[in-house]
């Protein structure tokens, strides 16, 4: 009897599952199967016939060239780039001076990264839009690069979670051979941090090159497209051809199911660390 | 005491000064600098462009909340707060089941998550997709015998915003689950093991183990549900940009401002969208105060 009932439980657990692992993967798969698929063969087939032709590239050409994705690869990679190494050095800066100095005022600099993050990203453009022109960063790449670099409460938390466990022992040792305090930063300390470099830069970078509006709003020009916005464009010039925005659509999500498959031990650390203080 | 001690001690200020005077130069002029211009902004009627403007009071807060163009975008938030339960139930049923071993948990775990890594318009697009006449919705239901229950999705206005509530839940659950997961599986595996020979079945390990350890969390994920429904954004400017009904506060903010230059009254609602966060943070303290102290 009760043999019967848990085999019952496992059943309705598998089945439940299915459904889930369904919702999430039928509506990916029609997108790529309809990547394939000539303009033609898009309108008269059903959406999960498969393609005639696995190998017929045409919507990706489309994609990449006239559809700017080789561009937003270009641009977003630049952002990228500048504004982690940039997010890195900033973000173990604060976690290394808060987690190796007394000094007043530590609280209130820590309560400031962590207010600052409580106010809404994008409503505050209205007015955070005034001064990126005032900076003359309007329509180039340092408008986004500089408003992902600032360093926030998250990684300052996570930077100094794994800094805590960096015996103070080592900057002594440093200190008798008369180090300074900044080759301690960057010869010891910094090289130690790269586990949590790691998950910061997941975490940021996932945020960054996900993220549409800020680029849309301050790199109007298609010429300034990064991936994403590159492909919010597809709309205009290919309005129906679904099959031509699909190839779009797998392009944008190729590199982060990548990235996901490689690294999935840290992007499970990162996302449920970077969420206990929010 | 070492010749060096001295020394020391003047670096460290250096290098206090040093380390911190960029990251705080940035944090002020791009976060709180904004703030208090919108805050100025919000009791004027600035166009964004002239270089006068008047001072008008509180009439831009009290429009917010008198206009019916501008209230009613409120109960589109509705639609998403609603919509929140149904994605943290999910998330919870799916933590709970795959906090035990279990074939295959890896791939479930991955595909659940997955969803929460891919771009905004790569989802809005696949839901437009998804959603459109003759798309993949109404064939799967056409197929599962279910034609009479296909609907205009996206063009209906009494069913857009169920439409990109659900997307919305498609995007997020994978979140919550995860967080979920990782407050379960931090319960040591003694505690189960202990309840197992008591001869505890799952539900009694769910009722007594699991729900104590992951309460406080759940009551957290809703309060911050606030924030999210009314900061709703992406999905449906990306899939509708607002058209049918579908026009959240947020979208409303950015327009009032953007398309039709009333940044005084954009300001306002920017305002009132902080307090609106603000009061949430503050009931977050009041009501899940025991545990937040040992982090720092």
């Amino acid at each position: 009897m009760v043999k019967i009932k848990y085999a019952g439980s496992t059943l309705f657990k598998y089945l439940t599952l299915l459904l889930g692992v369904l919702a999430v993967v039928v509506p990916i798969v029609v997108v790529f199967i309809a990547s394939f698929k000539t303009s033609k063969e898009y309108l008269s087939t059903s959406p999960i016939a498969l393609p005639e032709n696995f190998f017929n590239f045409e919507n990706y050409k489309y994609a990449f060239v006239d559809g700017k994705m080789l561009l937003g690869y270009f641009n977003t990679i630049i952002i990228l780039v500048v504004s982690l190494t940039g997010a890195t050095l900033l973000g173990s800066m604060v976690a290394f001076v808060i987690n190796r100095f007394k000094f007043k005022g530590r609280g209130v600099i820590l309560f400031m990264f962590l207010a600052a993050m409580m106010i809404p990203a994008i409503t505050t453009q209205i007015t955070t839009f005034q001064i990126v022109k005032f900076f003359g960063l309007y329509g180039t790449r340092w408008a986004p690069i500089i408003l992902f670099m600032g360093t926030d409460i998250i990684s300052i938390y996570i930077f100094l979670r794994f800094m805590e466990s960096i015996s103070t022992s080592i900057d002594e040792s440093a200190m008798i051979d008369g180090a300074s305090y900044f080759r301690i930063y960057w010869n010891l300390i910094l090289p130690l941090l790269v586990p949590a470099i790691t998950t910061v830069i997941i975490i940021k970078g996932v945020g960054i090159y996900n993220d549409f509006y800020i680029p849309q709003l301050y790199m109007p020009k298609k010429e300034m497209s990064v991936v994403s916005t590159a492909l919010y464009r597809f709309q205009g010039p290919y309005g129906k051809a679904w099959e031509i925005i699909s190839a779009g659509i797998v392009i944008t999500i190729v590199p982060i199911l990548g990235a996901f498959l490689f690294l999935q031990r840290y992007f499970y650390n990162g996302f449920t660390q970077g969420s206990i203080k929010s | 005491m070492h010749p060096l001690s001295l020394d020391y001690k003047k670096q460290k200020v250096v290098i206090i000064i040093a380390f911190l005077i960029i990251p705080l130069a940035m944090l002020f002029t791009f976060s709180f600098l904004p703030l208090l211009r919108m805050l100025m902004y919000s009791f004027t009627d600035w166009n964004g462009l002239s270089k006068t403007m008047e001072n008008v009071g509180w009439k831009n807060y009290s429009k917010v909340f008198s206009d019916p163009d501008y209230f009613s975008v409120f109960k589109v938030s509705l639609y998403y707060f609603g919509a929140s339960f149904v994605q943290i139930a999910l998330a919870l049923y799916f933590a709970t089941i795959l906090s035990f071993k279990l074939a295959g948990r890896n791939f479930f775990r991955g595909a659940l998550f997955f969803p929460y890594l891919i771009n905004g318009v790569a989802i809005g697009f696949i839901f437009k997709i998804f959603f459109r006449g003759d798309g993949t919705l109404d064939y799967l239901l056409t197929n599962l015998g279910l034609g009479g229950w296909i609907q205009k999705w996206i063009a209906n206005a009494k069913i857009i915003n169920f439409s990109l509530a659900a997307t919305s839940v498609w995007r997020y659950m994978g979140f919550n689950f995860i967080i979920f997961l990782g407050t379960i599986q931090s319960v040591p595996n003694e505690l189960y093991e202990a309840a197992e020979i008591d001869g505890a079945n799952r539900w009694h390990q769910f009722r007594y183990i699991i729900w104590p350890s992951i309460r406080r969390i759940i009551g957290l994920n809703l309060l911050l549900a606030i924030n999210g429904s009314i900061s709703v954004f992406e999905i449906p400017y990306i899939m509708t940009f607002g058209a049918n009904g579908s026009t959240t506060y947020v979208i409303q903010t950015i327009n009032t401002a953007f398309e039709r230059n009333h940044f005084g009254l954009a300001s306002a609602m920017g305002i009132i969208l902080l307090a609106i966060v603000i009061m949430v943070a503050l009931m977050q303290r009041l009501l899940f105060k025991e545990k937040e102290v040992e982090t720092w």
